[in-house]
């Protein structure tokens, strides 16, 4: 294994280690009304729209970015497709509307980047700050409660024994695998990500890839959001993707990709979401006060971060630190940030 | 060419930004003029409680010709003091707010002290010593809830001799509901060693939370017996774990809940839900009056609490054709 994934790896090893402790029973997974049941499924199943969040996310820290908007496009289209079904749209319909219109935001948030040339973190936090009122705008307020069977298939059904959301999980993982890994367009990402300038002078279009980039991240959060409501039959503009973009950056974080741009790791990413996902069940199981619950998370996140960093780890463990065989640059600045 | 274009981009941001903010403030009457101004600052939209709570305060405002400034603190304690501090610049005749958690609140609230506005708590309460800081306070009694929907459950198994294991969903930790539904709920169980609570967690009043929650409760206790929600959305995201685990909710765990707003007097009515306890939101008429009368400067109480009612199965039928949210 790539040593990088490692330690992100280590820790939900040692997380779900700590939930078989508690409760014996944690690792089976059994059949259920014909579907596997059990807490690993759970959390698969309820990581599932942080996962896609955090890809989007990743491409765009790759491109020495930041999304911060993606949790308001999670609200806006979970309330754009249960608005539409409860309208009597056709589920596949309203669907289609609630991704397409995420995509828009999407190309808008590259625009201001790209185009107009705002500071990434600046241009999305307009569409995360209005984007949540125009959730609650979408929905009047309220929570909408939509009955609809085919609906509920995606956040909350089953295909093939699995829930079905981490099977869409997974098939925007392979494609965004494929788009970065087997094409060139990781490639351009990573070198816009490393130097704008030099890839443009370099014939590359980095406003073109920039612009792309931020609407994949908002296509995911746009199919999460849609995953989200559909869990619970129904929308909830307030609460729906709350600050999720903050745990997709430290998804993204933990799985090794700098916040810096250039290489990144969806295979890190996707460890990280499930890190932070595990984290979230094991509260739960293991019966954390609520009171303690967020020292409890971030202590365990601060333990994931220092170890990571190459600089901690050689500080406490300096017999094990190979002699430098290779270039360290790009390790020692691997410190969590 | 493309710093013009930029230029335009940022004034139609602007402006989007400027409409969106100018939402809340209506009314451009001058404080102290004819109208009598409220600043008033809500928890934020996190349930269908809570919107009705909303909209009854801006529909009484409306009646009684107050012209209210409202804004939303998304849950989120600073944004709420933000908002209170900028009543107080605004210098408008009484605030009143819902306060997220309980604590915290001393200072804010002795800057409306020392300008001479009026304060007036609704639904929660905050805990500061000094009870000069604001004028009353109206809402429900949330430990009078919570022993409601204790005294219920040992009602139903006063016939069962078993343990009887309970576990409980609790509101956004630190807030006033989720500490007094959780304690008079407590209190009253407390006095039969039977009952048993497995496991108490956060669901933070949401059905995504409240289901997220049950799916683990479901699976690192196997024997549970009750369900115990802060609020009904908690409970309607419970009924689809509880559903997932292939157990039928209302029967195998029995579900008591707090709110009785639409969707949850549905599965009441359905009987999903076993019992709920009533918590009305619709205290907006009330606020109002409460309004008058401390710019009267007449004498309110100190406490004035709502009334509300529980609700079985049966009587969910009945009345759900009537409910307002």
């Amino acid at each position: 294994m790539n040593r990088r994934l490692l330690w992100p790896a280590v820790v939900l090893a040692l997380l779900l280690l700590l939930n078989l402790f508690f409760t014996p029973g944690f690792l089976s997974i059994e059949v259920k009304d014909g579907h596997f049941y059990g807490s690993l499924i759970d959390i698969l199943r309820f990581g599932a729209p942080l996962v896609l969040v955090s890809l989007g996310m990743t491409l765009v820290i790759a491109t020495g970015g930041i999304d911060l908007s993606v949790g308001s496009v999670v609200a806006i289209s979970g309330a754009l497709a249960c608005l539409a079904i409860s309208e009597g749209t056709g589920v596949f319909a309203a669907v289609a509307l609630a991704v397409a219109v995420a995509l828009v935001l999407g190309a808008f948030n590259g625009f201001l980047v790209a185009v107009v040339g705002i500071q990434p973190i600046v241009a999305t936090l307009i569409l995360m700050v209005a984007g949540r009122g125009l959730a609650q705008l979408i929905t009047d307020g309220q929570i909408i409660t939509v009955t609809d069977a085919s609906f509920k298939v995606i956040g909350g059904g089953y295909l093939f024994m699995l829930p079905f959301g981490i099977l869409l999980a997974l098939v925007v993982l392979a494609a965004t695998v494929f788009l970065t890994r087997r094409l060139a367009l990781g490639l351009l990402i990573e070198s816009v990500g490393g130097n704008a300038e030099a890839s443009r002078l370099a014939g590359l279009r980095s406003r073109g890839i920039l612009i792309t980039v931020y609407a994949f991240a908002a296509l995911c959060a746009g199919i999460a959001g849609v995953m989200v409501a559909s869990n619970v039959s129904s929308a909830d503009g307030n609460n729906a993707g709350l600050w999720i973009e903050l745990d997709a950056i430290l998804a993204v974080v933990i799985g090794g990709t700098l916040l810096t741009g250039g290489r990144f790791s969806l295979g890190g990413t996707v460890l990280g979401a499930l890190v932070i996902q595990t984290l979230t069940t094991t509260i739960y199981s293991i019966g954390v006060p609520p009171e303690t619950t967020l020292l409890f998370k971030a202590l365990v996140v601060a333990a994931v971060c220092l170890l990571q960093s190459a600089a901690f780890r050689s500080k406490v463990f300096p017999q094990r630190e190979r002699p430098a065989a290779r270039p360290a640059a790009k390790d020692t600045t691997e410190v969590a940030r | 060419m493309l710093k013009k274009i930029s230029a335009l981009v940022l004034v139609g941001v602007t402006a989007v930004a400027l409409t969106s903010c100018g939402k809340g403030d209506s009314g451009t009457a001058a404080p102290g003029g004819g109208t009598t101004t409220m600043g008033f600052s809500q928890v934020g939209a996190e349930s269908g409680w809570r919107t009705a709570n909303t909209k009854s305060v801006q529909d009484a405002a409306k009646t009684a010709g107050i012209d209210l400034k409202f804004s939303d603190a998304q849950q989120k304690q600073e944004n709420q003091i933000k908002a209170i501090r900028s009543y107080i610049q605004q210098k408008v005749d009484v605030i009143a707010f819902s306060p997220v958690v309980e604590s915290g609140w001393d200072t804010v609230l002795k800057e409306a002290k020392n300008a001479n506005i009026p304060v007036i708590l609704t639904d929660r309460s905050v805990d500061s010593a000094d009870k000069t800081l604001y004028k009353t306070f109206l809402g429900s009694d949330f430990v009078e809830e919570g022993r409601k929907a204790g005294k219920w459950l040992t009602e139903e198994s006063k016939s069962e001799a078993g343990p009887v294991n309970i576990v409980e969903l609790q509101g956004t930790t630190g807030s006033a509901p989720a500490n007094d539904r959780k304690s008079g709920f407590a209190e009253v169980i407390g006095a039969d060693p039977k009952f048993k609570i497995v496991a108490s967690q956060s669901g933070d009043f949401t059905r995504a939370k409240g289901k997220e929650v049950m799916e683990a409760f479901l699976k690192s206790n196997p024997d549970i017996d009750v369900l115990y929600a802060h609020n009904d959305d908690m409970a309607l995201g419970a009924i689809e774990a509880i559903e997932g685990a292939g157990k039928v909710p209302g029967k195998d765990i029995k579900i008591i809940s707090v709110d009785a707003v639409k969707d949850g007097m549905q599965a009441l009515a359905d009987g999903k839900i076993s019992y709920i306890v009533e918590c009305s939101p619709l205290l907006g008429p009330q606020l109002m009056d409460l309004a008058k009368k401390v710019l009267a400067k007449e004498d309110v109480p100190a406490r004035v609490v709502t009334e509300e009612t529980t609700f079985t199965q049966e009587q969910a039928k009945k009345v759900l054709a009537s409910r307002q949210y």
